[in-house]
């Protein structure tokens, strides 16, 4: 119905937050703002980390909506979304939004920071190995 | 149907990537990540509607064949403007 309002708001969340977080990090490159630090134990930025985050978001909700559009759940005409055009129907499409699209967010960013931990490690085995070579 | 056509989407945009890692010129992690956060959002609402749908919930029709084709497709599309982008970034420098 509308499950990808879910993510989709999630996907907003992060962008900011990524833009946020490149600023940070841009300016402690350039030692403006040196006693802010952020965890970095890595060759890979947070910056960077949630670029593949918002990658995913942004891709699964641009699918997601061609699905919806495909199944007549999104049309070009207020109020967008066919579930709207009655108040019970409202009522499943919030519910679905909460458990679904609740679902969604919740093992995107679960497989994300799986991701996350693994290229982590790599890396800094990586770096060990690199510095036990020398 | 769309749900195991994207997650085989995903499976060879990855492993192109990974073909390609430390020196990924055609941006296939891009396409790699957007197909697998289509496929698992799907995966989740098959997974949520398996209890009540069942085997139905994986929707095993043309038209969702269809909706396959071109969710691939879309992908594809967001890709090609991606790479499309960024040349032309690297032109005006």
């Amino acid at each position: 119905m509308a499950c990808l309002l879910a993510p989709m708001a999630e996907a907003i969340v992060v962008t900011v937050v990524k833009h946020v977080v490149k600023k940070k990090e841009k300016r402690q490159e350039s030692g403006v703002t040196p006693s802010v630090s952020l965890p970095q134990k890595t060759g890979y930025s947070w910056s960077r980390k949630l670029s593949w985050l918002n990658q995913m978001l942004w891709g699964g909700v641009a699918l997601l909506i061609l699905e919806h559009v495909w199944h007549g759940e999104i049309v070009p005409w207020p109020p967008f979304l066919t579930a709207m055009n009655s108040p019970e129907s409202t009522a499943v499409m919030l519910e679905e939004i909460a458990t679904v699209g609740g679902a969604m967010v919740v093992f995107v960013t679960l497989v994300w920071f799986v991701v996350v931990m693994i290229a982590d490690r790599r890396a800094l085995s990586a770096a060990r190995n690199a510095s036990s070579l020398i | 149907m769309y749900l195991l056509m994207t997650a085989a989407a995903a499976v060879v945009a990855t492993l192109l990537w990974r073909k390609n890692v430390g020196e990924d010129r055609h941006d296939f992690k891009f396409l790699s990540l957007v197909y697998w956060g289509a496929a698992l959002m799907w995966l989740m609402d098959v997974v949520m509607v398996w209890p009540e749908e069942g085997l139905a919930a994986v929707e095993i029709s043309l038209d969702a064949s269809l909706l396959g084709l071109a969710s691939v497709a879309l992908g594809l599309l967001l890709w090609g403007v991606r790479r499309a982008m960024a040349r032309r970034t690297v032109r005006a420098q």
